[in-house]
């Protein structure tokens, strides 16, 4: 197969862009990959509609997703084909600065991306410096990179301004994730991406970890090549802590591609693929990922700070103590009031997550009785 | 093309003091930990005195009153 891991890394002379792989990248209907699934070409269009050469493209792979594992693999075994994708953006953008923002966890990879980059001619690797983003879940956001770039500091910011109007030095700045950049890098050499997505096969599977997968793999397809499901699956986690649980018999056959996904009002997130066992209680695994999300807030906004605390407490009060209709009826109200009403996604990427929980594992939260005889039951 | 005017928080200054959902319950009221839950879409006319006095009288200034076009 082709692709992004199927390409060897070899440094290649970077073909000569312009602002005309804009609309290439539109034509191929590329959406960012780090998380939010956002129109590329529209976002290099904001950049390159302000740059005077004095834009600024930060290589995101903060990747502070806990389950996933794509871009670290990425920027491990294909880092020239993440530097070609930031050069090309430095050149369609008119950039004079490029940033790799790279987990402060993730060694291999900033390694490998840093001896790649010794490898580059140097009118390439005069221009780009390297940072270490927080190992924190809304360090990889955009605002929370940039305000992390500027003053040291990884919480997001009030939008607008956007990166695009002033991010980085206050200059025009492009956000981009490394796999993103990666299939521009292809786009730009081959005329057209291979439409793949890396993702990461997680929990009850034999093989977990990162698999690149054909627009029509479905996740019954991927998990196989992952060696299969260890045991039943009470339900797949698709796009990771701010995707949404779906039903096994439904997830088998959804197709990998962010259009197929979003038909099914879903998403592909940042590309994890979570496989929960049906021996593993789905109201306690839902107030454990609740609990992380609640000490992941940056703590800046009421509702989000003080809302997902609540929502975190109020699951881990079913999963401990048994269901009780008051708190079922909070958990429903609480996940409505607190959307939209932080600076950043946090809070609505958390209340999305129990929405489905609470959709999917419907019978289960109302019906809980502890832990303990849930497990045995 | 009519003027209208929306009201917004700065979630990030917000701390909470409530003062907004007093002066005008008619569109903000408090969720349980304290902060402002705006309703949606324009601030009637007949509010429009009372929604500039959160804005000036909310003690962190977190609240903005902006003009916003009627889209045909």
């Amino acid at each position: 197969m082709t692709g992004l891991l199927g390409t060897p890394d070899a440094m290649t002379p970077l073909p000569r862009v312009g602002s005309e792989i804009i609309d290439a990248i539109e034509r191929s209907r590329l959406v960012g990959r780090g998380g939010a699934g956002f129109p590329v070409a529209t976002k290099w269009r904001a950049v390159a509609q302000r740059s005077h050469g004095d834009a600024v493209i930060v290589v995101n792979g903060a990747e502070g997703e806990p389950q996933s594992k794509k871009d670290r693999v990425l920027m491990s075994e294909r880092p020239h084909l993440v530097l070609d994708g930031a050069f090309i953006a430095a050149r369609a953008l008119r950039a004079r600065h490029v940033i790799l923002y790279i987990g402060e966890r993730h060694d291999a990879a900033r390694s490998a991306m840093l001896r790649a980059l010794s490898a580059r001619p140097e009118p390439e690797r005069g221009r780009v410096t390297a940072s270490s983003a927080p190992a924190r879940y809304v360090a990889g956001a955009e605002a929370a990179a940039v305000h992390f770039l500027n003053e040291g500091i990884a919480t997001p910011t009030n939008v607008p301004p956007y990166p695009f109007e002033r991010g980085v030095g206050g200059a025009p700045t492009l956000v981009q994730n490394v796999e993103t950049l990666a299939h521009v890098a292809l786009l730009a050499r081959t005329g057209h991406t291979p439409q793949t997505a890396l993702v990461t096969l997680a929990g009850a599977v034999k093989r977990p970890g990162v698999l690149e997968v054909e627009p029509h793999t479905t996740i019954g397809d991927a998990v196989q090549r992952g060696g299969g499901a260890t045991e039943a699956p009470r339900a797949i986690l698709v796009g990771g802590y701010f995707g949404s649980w779906v039903e096994p018999e439904q997830a088998w056959n959804l197709e990998l591609n962010p259009d197929s996904l979003r038909r099914n009002g879903l998403g592909l997130g940042c590309g994890v693929i979570g496989l929960l066992p049906a021996s593993r209680c789905p109201v306690c695994e839902t107030a454990g990922i609740m609990r992380y999300l609640a000490g992941e807030s940056s703590a800046q906004c009421g509702p989000c700070f003080f809302g997902l605390r609540a929502l975190a407490d109020a699951c881990t009060r079913v999963a401990e103590r048994g269901s009780n209709p008051e708190d079922l009826k909070r958990l429903q109200r609480w996940a409505i009031d607190v959307r939209g009403r932080g600076a950043c996604r946090h809070p609505d990427g958390a209340v999305m997550f129990l929405s489905s929980s609470l959709q999917v594992f419907g019978q289960e939260f109302a019906s809980h009785r502890s832990h303990h005889v849930s497990r045995t039951a | 093309m009519s003027k209208q005017f929306a009201l917004s928080v700065d979630r990030i200054k917000c701390d909470g003091r409530g003062l907004c959902a007093e002066l005008l319950p008619e569109l903000i009221r408090l969720d349980d930990w304290g902060y402002p839950i705006l309703a949606p879409g324009p601030v009637p006319e007949h509010l429009i005195p009372l929604a500039q006095r959160a804005v000036e009288d909310c003690p962190v200034l977190a609240i903005a009153l902006r003009r916003t076009q009627l889209k045909k």
